[in-house]
């Protein structure tokens, strides 16, 4: 295989880590939801550790998309 | 390169250019020209300055701008509060400073000025600034740290109740996981607003290449294209609101660790 088309499938397959990353964002919030409407008074104060989850999820997707960004142009 | 395939080039709005004939100013054999991301920062600087100075009016009714001013003050105030304690007060001007430059600099790159003929940067998108900004973060932790436990700061990276056989491979990871912070801090601001910039640049891309392909093209893909766009749009701007307080959020956590240990 061309090493330029092995390079632009390899950044294709990163962006399935976006798509799982999107899972993950996803589950945070629409878990926090879940709860929070259980216990609705008890959802203001989680709002801090709902964003931290968020972050630490959202990283790694955006990792997905740094990994793609530089097998396009920078290798 | 992909980038060659479209006329519109996604990378070129972060292209950094020297201004007002700087290009050969060098101080100690490196380059300080003024740059298009310098500028911005001043513009960030200088809009921040003037949206602080004009809400310290003290009235006891405050008025809608102090009323503005007022809001973040007290928003980064409670979150110190929440997350540091009592001990968090002195670093309530750092986190302000930090949130509301990092929040007037996403906001500032997103201004529709490309109407004018003008250029905005969004100079969050570089690593190098947003590095800069995090490595701030992660210094003030380091020097808080070291300056109030001293030597005791390391048992950070032993959780309390740790057996002690385990010691020896719990703390490597605790130190990668402490040390890989500022790299993760930077990473996460610069990256959210690259790509919401190329997908912006890449979906403005299909409308004026559509378009021109023809005007059943272009209300085959341009319009759509352009719906998104807009959606997109104000997806943006709530990016930028929420990089900024999770660059806020994580900087209190990382103090709280340098003032409480565990």
């Amino acid at each position: 295989m061309d090493a330029e088309a092995a390079k632009l499938i390899g950044a294709g397959l990163a962006a399935i880590g976006a798509g799982m990353a999107a899972l993950g964002v996803g589950n945070v919030f629409g878990s926090f939801l879940e709860s929070a409407l259980r216990n609705p008074s008890a959802a203001d104060g989680q709002q801090g550790r709902l964003f931290i989850g968020f972050a630490a999820a959202e990283l790694l997707g955006l990792l997905a998309f740094v990994v793609s960004m530089i097998l396009i142009f920078v290798a | 390169m992909a980038a060659e395939s479209g006329k519109i080039d996604p990378m070129h709005q972060f292209a950094i250019e020297p201004l007002f004939g700087t290009d050969h100013l060098a101080l100690g054999g490196y380059n300080i020209a003024f740059t298009n991301s310098a500028l911005w920062m001043v513009i960030t600087a200088v809009v921040l300055w003037i949206f602080v100075a004009g809400g310290m009016k003290r009235q006891l009714v405050p008025g809608r701008w102090q009323m503005a001013v007022e809001f973040f003050t007290g928003f980064i105030n409670k979150l110190m509060m929440e997350n540091v304690g009592a001990a968090g007060k002195k670093y309530v001007p750092y986190v302000f400073s930090i949130f509301m430059f990092i929040l007037m600099a996403n906001l500032l790159g997103l201004l529709p000025i490309g109407l004018f003929g003008l250029h905005p940067f969004t100079f969050t998108s570089h690593f190098t600034v947003t590095g800069v900004l995090a490595i701030m973060s992660f210094s003030i932790v380091l020097i808080v740290g070291f300056w109030k436990h001293g030597l005791h700061f390391f048992s950070l990276f032993v959780p309390h109740g740790t057996p002690l056989p385990m010691i020896p491979v719990i703390f490597p990871i605790e130190l990668v996981s402490f040390l890989v912070r500022p790299f993760s801090l930077g990473l996460r601001l610069f990256v959210a607003m690259t790509a919401g910039h190329v997908l912006l640049k890449v979906l403005a891309g299909f409308v004026i290449n559509s378009t021109n392909a023809g005007l059943g093209y272009g209300a085959l893909v341009g319009i759509p294209s352009f719906t998104l766009m807009i959606g997109i749009s104000a997806l943006e701007m709530l990016v930028a609101c929420i990089q900024a307080y999770v660059f806020a959020l994580l900087t209190s956590l990382y103090i709280n660790d340098a003032e409480h240990l565990h």
